[in-house]
């Protein structure tokens, strides 16, 4: 029965990493120097605790073979042995310190929050990451891309399956990164694993990690702390490119934030802005407010049929460039560009049956903008 | 065990009253102790069946029984009810039944108290579980509640869950105020401190612990409950409050309150042990300041669940350092529960099956919270399914196992029948197998990135899910073996003699009454201070 016993504790240990490759059952090795020495501060660790537990594991194993009650022998009587007992306090206490030691060493490394040659401001949203380069005062949200139908079965799923977003994090090899990271409703954790960076991000506060990666290559890790339903739904993709690609791509990033603006100023038309608007729906709004319009209640109101959507189109502007107070619904004013707030206010004004007559005013990118210029 | 207690020994005292209303006033230790444990094994399958959601949800990738929002309440609704409804209760109904045996008291100190402590857990689980028939749903943020997710962006229910842990913090609180009273006061002559059992010392130092922290926990929720209500912004950044603060305050309850789930397990694993080993335990002094070591360091360890909120170097190493020194006390444990075993003559009963698995397991989960100790590998672990294995293990076939052990093991006495034996094995060694096929691929993919509390996971973590999910669904239906003997037992076993184990003899007072005991024990104290065969 003890050997029986053996045998299947051993089988979870054993046949299971066999089943798949080593990959899918550790730690990522690390691509960059603080990740590497990270890995193998866990393997380390990993391999005394692994030795303590087949040596603890084994006693106990021979222990209830050797001593199982047989006839005629009788149960020793000791209860008692201050050596043995001061022996193994020591040994355990030096086993400690021996981990300390190379543990100790890391952190301090890891602990380095010197500037960086490009300092990034990552806030977390619910549920969404925004990324901000204060150098180049670039700014740009990073949101899930996997489909609604794959997530619901309907459609195959891909290779990276929920951990694709529209925007990744673009960052040069062979310069030093400083991550500042900072949340603007609940807590979140940014997290990609390659890097060995965890940091929270809180509101109120602003922390720090860093890295350096020196080979090119994409990224992948996703939000570690709950911060509501979607928690699931918010990862992080970071490339890393050459030096004259991240260049390129700031330049790209500024291009077309000037774009953007002259955008604003066009005349546009309904159905240019009800096509654009539906875009923008589905990425930001589906969420909550639903495919359908219908919202999630009590939560999460329905737009089909809303009042304020239906008549009162200076609330309407007002809720998305402010949020609202105490609720779920924040402010898109910094997430979205004039011309798409206008776009999917006119988007949301004219679908699910608001606009029986097909009267409904459309909202104007140049009435976004003069909101915000009658703000300051 | 209702239809057993009743005493048929014919002594002079009076039994208990007939009908609901026994339950309702009784102020009998064992009563309350039977009411909770019955009240814990009742939400030991509330909770598990949320589990059992969580687990068919992380089947396969992809969204498949319940959207990602009831999803998060069933993560927070089963962590609460595990915890508080589960765990707590059950050693607080082992600490009713056994203590005052074991010290040779005739009841609780203060029995009134004692029924009132009992009486008003069912009420603060109603609290909680009625709000998911409410508007807005059941609390979603997890069990540890983090503010502002917690408050600001919390469903209305939230103010309900606060009454609701307010209600368990002062059941805890009366039943711990209780439990000291009775083990300083009321020991039998010749019991000093130095010679109580150890179930009664590992209770006696957790009491301490939930007088002290309980009320730490009441004060974060009341300061959540300003936050909502009242307009204060204690964890508000946008009022000049501190999220962080919340978390401070609420792993300086919920440190304590981890090993407030484990020390008693630790008695009751010393006992069942030396029973089965026929030997005494090994070390009873150094098993004493171990435990009271362990509870002193759990009051400044809090900050390791907190390694990535960016604490400053010096407190991730003071929370390191001080957090691998508890190794030093929980390795003394378990090693002194091998050196009982060593030379000694082992059966294998099931309390014993339950009791070694204990031992294994515990060692397992508590070298996995040695690796978590290590701030810059835990950046790594922290928040992912590594994390998850490790409390569950040191949780499930940690306390858990315990508490199934040692109802196995003082069933007879309290029932005065035998269990089934066969299925009692069969139960323990459907649990064994299941409990490490759901928790020990956890540790893979943790390792390997998944975050915990997600509801749907990228391809790579499939595989192992699928088997994760299928030894939870088995380890779920064990547990309904368990159920089917503890019944069969109550009303078909065949009866238990007062010693019930070969080995007990010698072993604590609880074995020198009739099984079953019988409703009043111990009126007049037992005199300890000549030596005696049972003692």
């Amino acid at each position: 029965m003890i050997i029986f016993r053996t045998i299947l504790f051993a089988l979870p240990l054993i046949s299971l990493p066999a089943l798949a490759g080593w990959d899918d059952v550790n730690m990522s090795p690390g691509a960059t120097a603080l990740g590497q020495e990270i890995f193998g501060l866990h393997m380390t660790i990993f391999w005394i605790c692994f030795a303590i537990g087949v040596a603890v594991l084994g006693a106990m194993a021979f222990i209830l073979f050797k001593y199982r009650k047989k006839e005629g022998v009788e149960a020793a009587k000791f209860d008692d042995s201050t050596f043995l007992e001061f022996t193994w306090t020591i040994l355990f206490a030096l086993i400690l310190i021996g981990m300390s030691i190379p543990a100790t060493i890391t952190m301090i490394r890891a602990y380095d929050d010197t500037e960086g040659d490009i300092n990034i401001l990552i806030t977390g949203h619910q549920w969404k990451w925004q990324y901000e380069y204060i150098e180049d005062e670039v700014s740009f949200f990073s949101n899930l891309s996997t489909s609604l139908d794959e997530r619901n079965n309907l459609a195959p799923k891909g290779e990276n399956y929920l951990l694709e977003v529209d925007e990744h994090l673009v960052i040069p090899t062979g310069a030093r990164i400083r991550f500042l990271i900072t949340a603007n409703d609940v807590i979140h954790s940014w997290w990609v694993p390659d890097f060995a960076i965890k940091q929270d991000a809180i509101p109120g506060f602003v922390n720090t990690g860093w890295t350096q990666v020196n080979e090119p290559g994409i990224f992948r890790g996703q939000c570690t702390e709950l911060c509501g339903q979607y928690h699931g739904y918010m990862p992080i993709v970071v490339e890393a490119v050459s030096p004259d690609q991240y260049k390129e791509f700031i330049m790209q990033k500024k291009e077309a934030k000037l774009q953007q603006a002259a955008l604003t100023e066009k005349l546009w038309t309904t159905e240019e802005l009800m096509a654009m608007g539906e875009g923008i729906y589905q990425k930001n709004c589906v969420a909550c407010h639903q495919v359908n319009g219908q919202g999630l209640a009590p939560v999460f109101p329905a737009l089909a049929g809303s009042d304020i959507v239906m008549n009162d189109k200076a609330r309407q502007i007002e809720i998305l460039m402010e949020g609202v107070q105490g609720a779920a619904m924040q402010s898109y004013a910094e997430q979205l560009t004039e011309v798409e707030i206008a776009a999917v206010i006119t988007y949301t004004r004219k679908s699910w049956n608001n606009d029986p007559s097909g009267n409904a005013e459309i909202v104007a990118p140049k009435e976004i903008l003069d909101y915000k210029t009658n703000k300051l | 065990m209702s239809a057993v207690i009743e005493s048929h020994h014919g002594d002079h005292h009076h039994g208990p009253a007939k009908g609901f209303s026994r339950w309702l006033y009784t102020t009998n230790h064992k009563d309350i102790g039977s009411l909770y444990l019955w009240f814990s094994f009742i939400m030991l399958f509330v909770g598990g069946a949320m589990a059992m959601v969580i687990r068919a949800e992380l089947f396969e990738p992809g969204s498949q029984i319940v959207s990602p929002e009831f999803y998060n309440q069933m993560v927070t609704n089963h962590g609460l009810i595990m915890v508080f409804g589960v765990i707590m209760p059950a050693f607080v109904g082992l600490a009713n039944w056994m203590i005052p045996m074991q010290i040779g008291a005739p009841d609780m100190a203060l029995p009134r108290l004692n029924n009132l402590s009992f009486w008003i857990l069912p009420a603060a689980f109603g609290v909680l579980l009625s709000t998911f028939l409410m508007e807005g749903g059941a609390p979603n943020f997890g069990w540890t509640f983090y503010a502002p997710l917690s408050t600001e962006y919390a469903p209305p229910t939230v103010t309900f869950f606060i009454f609701s842990v307010h209600i368990m913090g002062a059941s805890s609180i009366m039943g711990s105020i209780n439990i000291i009273t009775t083990i300083l006061n009321m020991r039998a002559p010749g019991m000093t401190l130095m010679k109580m059992p150890l179930f009664v010392w590992s209770w006696l130092i957790t009491a301490y612990l939930l007088i002290a922290v309980m009320p730490v926990l009441a004060g974060a929720v009341t300061m959540m409950l300003m936050d909502i209500h009242f307009g204060t912004s204690f964890f508000s950044a946008a009022g000049g409050g501190d999220p962080v603060l919340f978390q401070h305050v609420f792993w300086f309850f919920g440190h304590p309150e981890v090993y407030i789930m484990i020390l008693p397990a630790f008695g009751i694993v010393s006992h069942i042990i030396e029973t089965f080993s026929r030997k005494p335990i090994f070390g009873y002094s150094s098993m004493v300041y171990a435990i009271a070591s362990i509870a002193l360091l759990s009051f400044v360890v809090w900050a390791h669940h907190m390694f990535t909120v960016g604490m400053p170097i010096a407190g991730e190493l003071f929370f390191m350092y001080s957090t691998m020194l508890i190794a030093i006390p929980t390795g003394v444990k378990v090693f002194n529960w091998l050196s009982t075993m060593f030379r000694g003559s082992l059966t294998f009963e099931t309390p014993m099956l339950f009791a070694i698995a204990f031992v294994a397991l515990f060692t397992i989960g508590g070298l996995s919270g040695l690796m978590l100790a290590i701030a810059p590998a835990d950046f790594q672990y922290h928040d992912t399914y590594f994390v998850v294995a490790h409390f569950h293990y040191v949780l499930v076939p940690g306390a858990l196992f315990s508490i199934v052990a040692a109802v196995y093991y003082w069933l007879p006495k309290w029932t005065g029948y035998m269990y089934d034996e066969v299925l009692g094995k069969t139960h323990f060694w459907l649990s064994f197998i299941s409990v490490n096929l759901t928790f020990f691929p956890m540790h893979f993919v943790g390792l390997a990135g998944m975050p915990r509390r997600i509801p749907d996971y990228a391809m790579q973590f499939a595989d192992y899910n699928m088997i994760v999910s299928v030894g939870a669904f088995l380890f779920g239906l064990s547990q309904l073996l368990f159920l089917f003997n503890v019944l069969k037992c109550v009303y078909y076993g065949k009866s238990a003699t007062a010693e019930v184990w070969e080995g007990a003899k010698g072993k604590g007072l609880e074995w020198t009454v009739d099984s079953p005991a019988p409703y009043h024990t111990f009126e007049t104290s037992p005199d300890l201070t000549k030596p005696q065969t049972n003692s």
